[in-house]
């Protein structure tokens, strides 16, 4: 199959497949140990699967606002990402 | 707390999920390659890293300057399209009637505008607008009102809106119409009964239970009027200069017209990311509110 319309490059590559890697682990994780949804600090129940998509969103809009706000170094951006969806998974 | 669920009937969508991958998935990925990469054609890439992100997060260079742009004209409008067309949907409504031949009579002739096609009602509205031998411009312009949706951005604005006025409040009517239809003759009689007249039937019964549908109203009309392109773009092609030129628009004319599949990639995406925000927030604005009501 040629793919070379698709305009592939690695680091693009390594994004989806991190993503799908976590969706697989999500899947197996909700087939293995049911989730349970419950009431967290944004006044929503949320389910796992709730947490990694708010998560995940709002990393992009951490990013995109890092990059139009402060700067072209996008490490602590990211950093701030980790930690917020840390907090999100706790105590979402 | 609630139970935990077995989530595993889940499985049964993969064949969706397969078709859905060929549809939206793959383009989607091919456009995230895209946007961080440039290119002149026949398949040849450049890696360009977060340079179009920062670009177009930038107000002071040109594509960041017209995306923010298109932007806060993407937002007026779908505050305007909102704050016009949820009252006036309301209000024909309760002007609907409630029984008899009227019903089905009223019903259809709402409906006829929800059947036409977007590129079609953008060519009425050309017609119809045109100063010269258009029946709505024309005649606006007799009565000494200066009007020309070619040459005058509010001029052009008032028809893009007024367009979709036309276009959508029959979508919010009809939806009000089924909220209010679903009240029990009872509700009225009690209010009858306790002296309540006009506005506080409106206020204390018909508003909350017409809440949901409202909503759902509310939820469609933003999404749409937030991707608007068809209409637009037929009746002013974004003009004059770039006053309507909203950002579906711009990312027609930056994908296909100068061929910056980059830069359109990178637009793509944040626009994508605004859109999925948004509708996150309506989803659990709606679900939060359903949840309410039934327990």
């Amino acid at each position: 199959m040629n793919l070379d319309w698709m305009g592939w490059t690695w680091q693009t590559a390594t994004f989806f497949a991190a993503i799908a890697a976590t969706l697989l682990v999500m899947t197996v994780l909700a087939a293995l140990r049911p989730e349970t949804a419950r009431p967290g600090m944004l006044g929503i129940t949320t389910t796992r699967g709730d947490r990694l998509f708010l998560s995940l969103l709002s990393a992009a809009f951490i990013h995109l606002a890092w990059l139009g706000l402060v700067g072209d170094d996008l490490r602590p951006a990211s950093a701030i990402a980790v930690l917020w969806a840390a907090i999100l998974f706790r105590w979402a | 707390m609630q139970r935990p669920r077995n989530d595993r009937a889940w499985f049964l969508v993969l064949p969706v999920v397969g078709i859905v991958a060929f549809s939206a998935l793959i383009p989607l990925m091919t456009v995230v390659n895209y946007s961080v990469q440039d290119t002149f054609g026949n398949n040849q890439f450049f890696w360009n890293g977060i340079g179009w992100y920062k670009e177009l997060l930038d107000p002071t260079t040109d594509l960041g300057g017209r995306f923010f742009d298109a932007l806060w004209r993407n937002l007026l409008f779908s505050f305007l399209a909102l704050v016009i067309e949820v009252p006036l949907g309301i209000a024909v409504a309760l002007a609907m009637p409630r029984s008899g031949w009227k019903v089905s009579a009223t019903l259809v002739l709402m409906a006829m505008p929800l059947l036409i096609p977007w590129n079609v009602v953008g060519t009425i509205w050309q017609v119809f607008a045109r100063p010269d031998i258009g029946m709505f411009g024309a005649a606006v312009n007799r009565l000494g009102v200066p009007y020309n949706y070619t040459q005058d951005p509010l001029s052009a604005w008032v028809t893009i809106v007024l367009m979709d006025v036309w276009h959508w409040t029959s979508l919010v009517a009809l939806l009000a119409y089924a909220g209010l239809r679903s009240i029990p003759d009872a509700y009225y009689q009690a209010a009858r009964i306790d002296g309540a007249k006009g506005f506080s039937i409106f206020r204390n019964i018909q508003l909350p239970k017409m809440k949901r549908v409202l909503l759902i109203a509310v939820l469609l009309r933003f999404m749409d009027s937030f991707m608007i392109y068809t209409e637009p773009f037929v009746v002013t092609g974004g003009g004059p200069g770039n006053s309507t030129t909203f950002i579906s628009i711009d990312l027609v004319k930056t994908a296909l017209g100068q061929f910056d599949l980059g830069k359109a990639a990178a637009l793509s995406i944040v626009y994508n990311l605004i859109i999925l925000a948004i509708c996150w927030v309506f989803y659990t604005v709606m679900t939060r509110a359903d949840a309410r009501e039934n327990g």
